[in-house]
């Protein structure tokens, strides 16, 4: 694995929904400014971890860490004076279900701005036409900015809500099957914008897909029931699995 | 650039006060409103209540629910004692001690004796205009959500389903007034007088008359049945458009056809939602006074529906006692007194207890059929 600064480490981190406990003693380091995908069988708790790192899980009732900790760069996020706004403008997340809000494209994408109290026009449009941009999906909407976004074909959509996650810049950006929900066209697109994105952003992304697992990620962490079995680079982890279950994953044994 | 420390917040969350603001209000408003209701229940509990509940066993006070509703007798006998008899066992009593003096004897109708009439009326009201209301709504609320094309006709008429329901409930009284009493056909030997039209059927002198069918159980259920139908039809096709499409087409590409995919794959997840909504329209539907009051409701009748009757079959063309307009003519027909507050708080509470328990059992059901049917 490739030694860059650590943008989340997990220690030992366990987590439960209720008396359900999901994930078990899962440490984890994860490297800045690179593409660390989780794969692993549904189920296994792979939304759950990434949803720890928003704490978005906090809205689950009975959902609680159990043992552990997360820290994004050195800051410990489940501490009490955590201020959660700014956490998750700092880490943005975008769904396996492409969800736009029933707003304007435009409205979508300053959403995030807005409700941080930027509310200058004049700023408004120069960010929104450059998350666009980045999303690579500028030149397909430029001209009806102001159009409802369920006009949009679902990979549009796709791009959309990633355009609306990186709009106030984040530093790390949690995709959850991103492109479950995409055809093969819509898929390359948004697998070409990753690695794009990881110039800028940190990225950690959720897929059953191990052929994009492989194509754009760095690292891959292979979890079952709720564990951590293997972490390593991309290439080594697919190439020469050290786990035997591991191995069995990837090359299609089981799963 | 980013600095992590600017993740820990200095002071309070940020909206903290605003949030707690927002909370505090939603909150007022919403027991404000708990407090109203409150008040007005404690209010029929505390007179109520003790009409129906007994202190001694078997500490429900059945005669109440179970007699015929009569007049009240109040008077003194000559050793000053007070008695309050309903008209039955004040007939009785004079039999018995004929001759003996009476003094300051009054009379209150409708406060004496029980409530079975008008208990018995409602009930029979509201499961015949459910009957109908939910025959009717159903196939309506199906044909609109799973046959129609959606055209500008369809959804008119859904606009004219809507605006149905807001209607006042006393035009529908009078509707039902004008179409079932006075106007809808019978077949009869015997036309009356007053019929708009009759139209001879050649078959033993019967004719089909246009006479309506007066003040009767059938025209308070259909009557009913019409102020309920708007609100059943949009409950329903609520309920089956929230079932998710993909079961439709799963179902239709396995072969099903179109009425086994709706039979199989839509009813049943409907029906959570068209059973509570039902429920709670047979709340309104007992509750309601102005649609019956024209249509089916008599203040005063000695016989429960089904007692003196030549033929089954004419309990619908029977009048009947009914809950609300029986408290109605309690509240509003006679002069209020010590004696009649027990047949007036006595009704209330008991017509409460009713629609409660409706409700209740509305929200019983639909957890059980939720956590059946869950998608
Ligand atoms: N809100 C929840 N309440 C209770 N259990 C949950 C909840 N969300 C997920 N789970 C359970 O946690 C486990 C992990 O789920 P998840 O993280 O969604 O897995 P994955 O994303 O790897 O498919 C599963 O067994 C799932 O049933
Ligand atoms: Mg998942």
């Amino acid at each position: 694995m490739v030694k860059t600064s650590t943008a989340i480490q997990i220690n030992n981190l366990s987590f439960a929904y209720g008396a359900k406990q999901v994930l078990h003693d899962v440490s984890l380091e994860i490297p800045a400014r690179q593409v660390t995908a989780f794969i692993g069988p549904s189920g296994c708790g792979k939304s759950t971890l990434l949803r720890c790192f928003n704490r978005i899980n906090d809205r689950i009732p009975g959902a609680k860490l159990t043992a552990g900790s997360i820290l994004v760069h050195d800051i410990d996020i489940n501490r009490t004076d955590i201020d959660l706004q700014e956490l998750r403008r700092r880490i943005g997340m975008v769904f396996q279900k492409y969800n736009p809000f029933a707003k304007s494209i435009y409205d979508n994408v300053a959403f995030s701005l807005r409700a941080a109290g930027r509310t200058k026009r004049s700023v408004l449009d120069g960010i929104v036409e450059n998350a666009l941009k980045n999303a690579a999906l500028w030149d397909e909407v430029k001209s009806r900015l102001h159009a409802s976004a369920f006009g949009l074909s679902g990979g549009q959509q796709q791009r959309l809500c990633i355009a609306r996650a990186i709009a106030n810049q984040p530093e790390i950006l949690l995709m959850d099957e991103p492109c479950a929900a995409l055809d093969p066209l819509a898929t390359l697109k948004i697998e070409e914008l990753l690695s794009e994105l990881k110039k800028q952003y940190t990225i950690i992304i959720v897929t059953h897909n191990l052929a994009q697992a492989t194509r754009c990620s760095d690292n891959t962490a292979f979890m079952y029931l709720g564990k951590v079995i293997e972490y390593g680079s991309t290439m080594q982890l697919f190439e020469n699995p050290k786990e035997p279950q591991t191995e069995a994953y990837v090359t299609g044994k089981f799963g | 650039m980013f600095n992590p420390e600017n993740l820990i917040r200095k002071g309070l969350p940020k909206g903290h006060f605003k949030d707690l603001v927002v909370r505090f209000v939603l909150a007022g408003l919403t027991y404000v409103v708990v407090l109203i209701a409150a008040l007005l229940f404690a209010k029929i509990i505390m007179d109520g209540a003790p009409v129906l509940f007994k202190a001694k066993a078997p500490f429900v006070d059945f005669e109440f629910l179970t007699a015929k509703n009569e007049t009240l007798h109040v008077f003194d006998d000559a050793q000053g004692n007070r008695h309050q008899l309903p008209a039955s066992r004040y007939n009785d009593y004079l039999a018995k001690y004929e001759g003996a003096p009476i003094f300051n004897e009054q009379t209150y109708s409708y406060s004496g004796g029980g409530i079975a009439g008008p208990i018995v009326g409602t009930a029979l009201l509201t499961i015949g205009s459910m009957v109908l209301a939910l025959f009717f709504g159903v196939a309506a609320a199906i044909y609109l959500s799973e046959y129609a094309k959606q055209s500008p006709f369809i959804h008119a008429i859904r606009l004219a389903i809507l605006n149905l329901a807001g209607i006042p409930s006393i035009v529908f009284g009078l509707f039902g007034f004008s179409v079932f009493v006075l106007a809808v056909p019978v077949i009869t030997p015997t036309p009356s007088d007053r019929s708009l039209l009759t139209i001879p059927l050649h078959i033993n002198h019967y004719v089909m008359s246009f006479q309506g069918w007066n003040s009767s159980l059938m025209a308070g259920c259909a009557t009913l049945a019409c102020m309920i139908l708007p609100v059943i039809i949009t409950a329903s096709e609520e309920s089956l458009r929230a079932v998710p499409q993909g079961f439709r087409d799963a179902s239709l590409a396995m072969g099903a056809t179109r009425w086994q995919t709706i039979r199989k794959c839509v009813l049943p997840f409907s029906l959570p939602g068209i059973l509570t909504s039902s429920l709670l329209a047979i709340t309104r539907v007992a509750g309601e006074t102005a649609p019956i009051m024209f249509t089916a409701a008599v203040a005063a009748k000695d016989d429960l529906p089904w007692q003196g009757l030549k033929s089954p079959f004419d309990i619908l063309s029977s009048q009947v006692q009914a809950l609300p307009y029986h408290i109605y003519t309690l509240a509003a027909r006679i002069p209020s007194s010590e004696y009649t507050r027990r047949a007036q708080y006595g009704s209330v509470f008991v017509f409460l207890l009713l629609v409660a328990s409706l409700s209740v059992g509305s929200m019983i059901l639909r957890a059980k059929l939720r956590s059946k049917l869950k998608w």
